[in-house]
């Protein structure tokens, strides 16, 4: 089993080793605190962009208040996560609270578009391995990252495109597993209205939003019409 | 507070928020996993926020002051595209991208 998980999180381990490191640097060269701080967040926070943030505000020595809504804020599109996932975390056990702390963007991503079988309890073992792997290459790359400082020798430039690709293989992985393209056009669309009039901090939560607020509008409209009867779109 | 007591007290709120945004659907939206709503949001929102990381992500990573004009990013984009229609083999459709991507960006055109 472990053979096919990695196989599946090998897009992951490309785009979190070079941003994990990413991290590491930017943490050891601009704070004065020991390097295994940065994997120590790496294990408890865990979020990729909420830790770049935190760099920041460890650099002014940010009140603690403020630390908790910035990292709330910025990380608030993971809201919208967990409700599609109440049904496939369901009776997970031990393993449900791990599977809910590691619910990155990136995991997520795997976790919703893999196929799954019908033995539930191995597909959240599966989900549940998915996980922990991705943390792992995570806490990896933000220790070498942190103990390279700017010594890093490799000229990664542009590695982690790995990320942006992952994300775009998925989406087309959605389109066949779904049938219909509906979705992926509101939520390239939503990006577009939002990256449009948001600054780039509240772009992705923006985006989120407005998709959530269309499905619910359009959940209504369909509900109104043929009450009882699943929806569906054109 | 010591230096080493802020950076803890700084990472356990950090770690704190970060896993409220990931549990409070869960605490709050257990007991209705087969409402309908939530069944058409399990089914269509995943979609939707996959391309909307797609789109947002693939914005980020071009270029558009450049000579490239936001091309350093779309193309390796449409490669992915192309090659994965083809082949359907995540890998090297990643790799594939990945790769094209790194060139441009390392080539510095």
């Amino acid at each position: 089993m472990n053979q096919s998980v990695f196989r599946l999180t090998l897009p992951i381990l490309f785009g979190y080793l070079p941003l994990g490191m990413a991290f590491g640097v930017l943490f050891s060269t601009q704070l004065e605190y020991a390097w295994w701080a940065a994997p120590l967040m790496g294990i408890v926070i865990y979020a990729g962009a909420g830790q770049i943030l935190a760099v920041s505000l460890l650099a002014v020595n940010a009140g603690l208040l403020e630390v908790f809504i910035a990292m709330f804020v910025l990380n608030a599109r993971h809201l919208f996560y967990g409700l599609s996932l109440l049904g496939q975390f369901k009776g997970a056990g031990w393993r449900k609270l791990y599977l809910i702390f590691g619910l990155t963007d990136e995991t997520y991503s795997l976790l919703t578009s893999r196929p799954r079988g019908s033995d539930r309890a191995h597909e959240q073992e599966v989900d549940f391995r998915i996980t922990g792997f991705n943390q792992c290459y995570w806490v990896a790359g933000c220790a070498i990252g942190a103990l390279l400082g700017d010594n890093v020798a490799f000229d990664s430039t542009g590695i982690e495109f790995a990320l942006v690709a992952l994300f775009i293989v998925l989406t087309l992985e959605q389109f066949k597993a779904l049938g219909e393209g509906f979705p992926i056009w509101l939520g390239a669309a939503a990006a577009g209205v939002a990256m449009l009039v948001l600054p780039p901090a509240h772009q992705l939560i923006g985006a989120i939003a407005l998709v959530t607020a269309v499905l619910l509008f359009e959940y209504r409209k369909h509900r109104g019409q043929a009450p009882g009867e699943e929806s569906s779109h054109g | 507070m010591g230096e080493s007591g802020y950076l803890a007290a700084f990472i356990a709120v950090a770690a704190v928020a970060t896993f409220a945004t990931r549990v409070i659907p869960f605490l709050f939206f257990e007991r209705h996993t087969e409402h309908p709503l939530v069944r058409h949001l399990g089914r269509y929102l995943p979609a939707a926020v996959m391309a909307l990381l797609a789109t947002v992500f693939l914005q980020r990573s071009a270029d558009w002051s450049g000579s490239w004009m936001g091309f350093d990013a779309l193309l390796p984009g449409v490669l992915v595209v192309i090659i994965h229609l083809w082949r359907r083999n995540a890998l090297l459709s990643i790799a594939a991208g990945t790769i094209s991507y790194m060139a441009i960006q390392q080539a510095g055109l």
